[in-house]
């Protein structure tokens, strides 16, 4: 982020183009599909809302620098290079109105993957300084003290207790050689403690050896949320030293969209090696333990509950089955929502658009979407598996005055655990 | 030059140098595009990136309900304009004629008033098409000269064709040759446009299939 120019954007951008990216472009006919498929533009009907046009930057650069006519056209002086005003223009479009849920790419018909695109564009916004305030002070924050919100270790070691009181339980801190190590974001920590006591209620129950890591608990990254590898990279490398150290088999992602996302699947493509242990997400594990028989519940929800698909887990990460195979284990009445599973509507804050308040008004507007789906099968209470999209889920609700608790899976089935006698301080 | 010299010049040199600019064009974008590469991923595969890319191929043509519902018209319409430019394109017999004396093979014809009446119908379905481009906020948005030219590109053959059928105007081989001259012109110019999309769509739709089927998703 320091040292941004227009140069620097434009290089980054022509350092990201693929054989993907030019095959898209090439096949792209105009025909606006993708369009419907954004709830920016649903909820909006504002044409520029339409995702392939938000990539017009990448498209230029693609187009001047690796076509014959593009190249041509420049040579001659008849078509102009991107400019700064331009980018200026695009960032609200590229940042504020794109969540990279990815809904876009299921539905074009030539098959164009836009989010993977949005994703590269941005490596070239941020590198020509056009990223958002708010994204900038979040990435600024995770890299010096370690958490985009800002949470120190001492915040964390005081949940522990918190958390440790509440469960009676010990919460395993830099235990050598644990099967998982478990990260957090910092929206759990801050705000959903009840998550790592969730876990720490069903590992004991299913006997699993787990820890965390003082030197690496954050899960989320916003270097691929701004689009600044390097910084994606080092806080990847974080994660990966941590797990290194204590030999662990795993490391079990939260519940948190895009940090799945940085750490399963862009994780070893940042640091350019394979991971020597396994990446899962909590919903993969938690389901593994209930086919192996050792998640043992009792009782069920009987109100009407659905199940948000965080965008980052199941479209864009390949956890879909698993939410369900769990809700289904403790709710009498798990309903989804029409659009559900990976075609899902995003919660409209993903993507980083959470850390950008230039961006807040606009991501209420178009929870409207998420409204409908509720609307639809009267829904009682909302399920998710990501702190991000639950914050947003509940602004979103109380904006549009719709009294419907939001729940979180993980926490949800702890509450469920046959075994309850370790938790005895939990009863309310 | 005569009409029937200005025809055996369009049937022979003009065809010809349109086929080797159509060939070499599509050759040498798809190569310009391959010679991108790409990265090979490094995060453990959940799925076959091979099989979710064929998947994706296939499922591509059947959009989900929701979005069937809101692009109807796209979608409709879109699938009549192509399906007619095809039969007309190649199931007219003395289209399949001209496949038989360039390369020898053949296949059975639909009876030509069939293929009449398709052509009239990809016309209706191609105007309607422009008329949305027009009307609609978000195509008209989108479009820029491309996208009008490759439609004037597209209705031409078809247009040309239907009054070369019916003799409408003009002498039989000077209706000939003005209907092969607009393929010509369609051909030189497919592989400089979003036309392109008849090859890399199916590139684009594997690309996306194996993104998604590499994480263990259909996409």
């Amino acid at each position: 982020m320091s040292g941004a120019s227009l140069e620097r954007g434009i290089h980054a951008l022509k350092e990201q183009i693929d054989a993907p990216t030019a095959t898209f472009f090439s096949a792209c006919v105009h025909c606006g599909m993708c369009a419907e498929a954004c709830l920016f533009f649903t909820e909006t009907r504002d044409p520029k809302y339409t995702p392939i046009h938000k990539l017009e930057p990448l498209r230029k650069v693609w187009h001047q620098e690796y076509t014959f006519w593009g190249k041509l056209g420049r040579a001659l002086g008849l078509t102009r290079p991107v400019t700064d005003e331009e980018l200026t223009e695009w960032e609200t479009l590229v940042y504020d109105s794109c969540t990279m849920c990815g809904r876009c790419s299921m539905v074009c018909p030539v098959g164009n993957d836009i989010a993977y695109m949005i994703r590269k564009l941005r490596e070239g916004m941020a590198a020509a300084g056009h990223a958002p305030p708010g994204l900038i002070g979040a990435t600024r924050r995770a890299i010096t003290i370690g958490s985009p919100m800002g949470v120190k270790l001492p915040a964390l070691q005081a949940q522990i207790r918190h958390m440790e009181e509440e469960t009676g339980l010990t919460i395993p801190v830099d235990v050598d050689g644990a099967e998982y190590l478990c990260l957090l974001s910092s929206m759990e920590i801050m705000n959903f403690p009840e998550y790592l006591g969730a876990i720490a209620r069903i590992f004991r129950q299913a006997n699993v050896s787990w820890t965390l890591s003082s030197e690496a608990f954050e899960a989320t990254n916003s270097g691929i949320q701004i689009g600044v590898s390097e910084i994606a990279r080092e806080l990847v490398n974080r994660i990966v030293t941590a797990a290194e150290k204590l030999k662990v088999k795993a490391v079990i992602s939260p519940e948190c969209g895009h940090a799945y996302m940085a750490i399963r699947w862009e994780g070893p493509n940042l640091i350019g090696r394979p991971f020597g242990f396994k990446v899962v997400h909590i919903l993969e594990v938690l389901d593994q333990l209930r086919a192996g028989g050792r998640l043992r519940t009792t009782g069920m929800e009987t109100q009407r509950l659905t199940y948000h698909d965080p965008c980052q887990i199941s479209r864009r990460g390949g956890v879909v089955q698993q939410p369900r195979n769990l809700l289904n284990l403790v709710a009498e009445d798990f309903v989804e929502m029409p659009d559900t599973g990976t075609m899902n509507w995003c919660c409209g804050a993903g993507g980083g658009v959470s850390s950008n308040e230039r961006a807040d008004e606009l991501r209420l507007k178009v929870f409207n979407r998420k409204k409908a789906q509720l609307d639809a099968i009267g829904a009682e209470g909302l399920v998710s598996a990501c702190s991000n999209c639950r914050i947003h889920l509940e602004d979103g609700l109380e904006e549009y005055h719709m009294d419907i608790p939001v729940l979180s899976l993980t926490e949800t089935i702890a509450e469920h655990l046959a075994d309850r006698e370790s938790h005895e301080g939990k009863q309310e | 030059m005569t009409e029937i010299e200005f025809l055996l010049w369009v049937r022979g040199p003009a065809f010809e140098g349109a086929t080797v600019i159509f060939v070499l064009g599509v050759a040498f974008r798809l190569l310009e595009i391959l010679m991108l590469g790409r990265k090979a991923n490094l995060a453990e595969a959940r799925g076959s990136a091979m099989l979710g890319g064929l998947r994706t191929i296939a499922t591509r043509s059947f959009p989900d309900a929701t979005t069937h519902k809101r692009s109807a018209f796209t979608h409709t319409v879109g699938y009549i304009f192509h399906i007619g430019f095809f039969v007309t394109l190649l199931l007219f017999a003395p289209h399949i004629l001209v496949v038989e004396k360039a390369f020898g093979v053949s296949w059975p014809a639909l009876p030509t008033p069939v293929v009449d009446a398709t052509a009239v119908v990809t016309m209706i379905a191609l105007i309607a098409v422009l008329w949305h481009r027009l009307k609609d906020p978000v195509l008209r948005f989108l479009s820029n000269f491309q996208d009008y030219f490759a439609w004037f590109l597209t209705i031409l053959p078809v247009f040309t064709g239907y009054i070369a059928f019916h003799r409408v105007g003009m002498s039989p081989p000077t209706l000939i040759a003005i209907h092969i001259l607009s393929i010509e012109l369609l051909m030189v110019v497919f592989p400089f446009t979003k036309l392109m999309h008849a090859f890399t769509l199916f590139m684009a739709r594997w690309y996306n299939g194996a993104i998604a089927g590499y994480k263990g998703v259909n996409s």
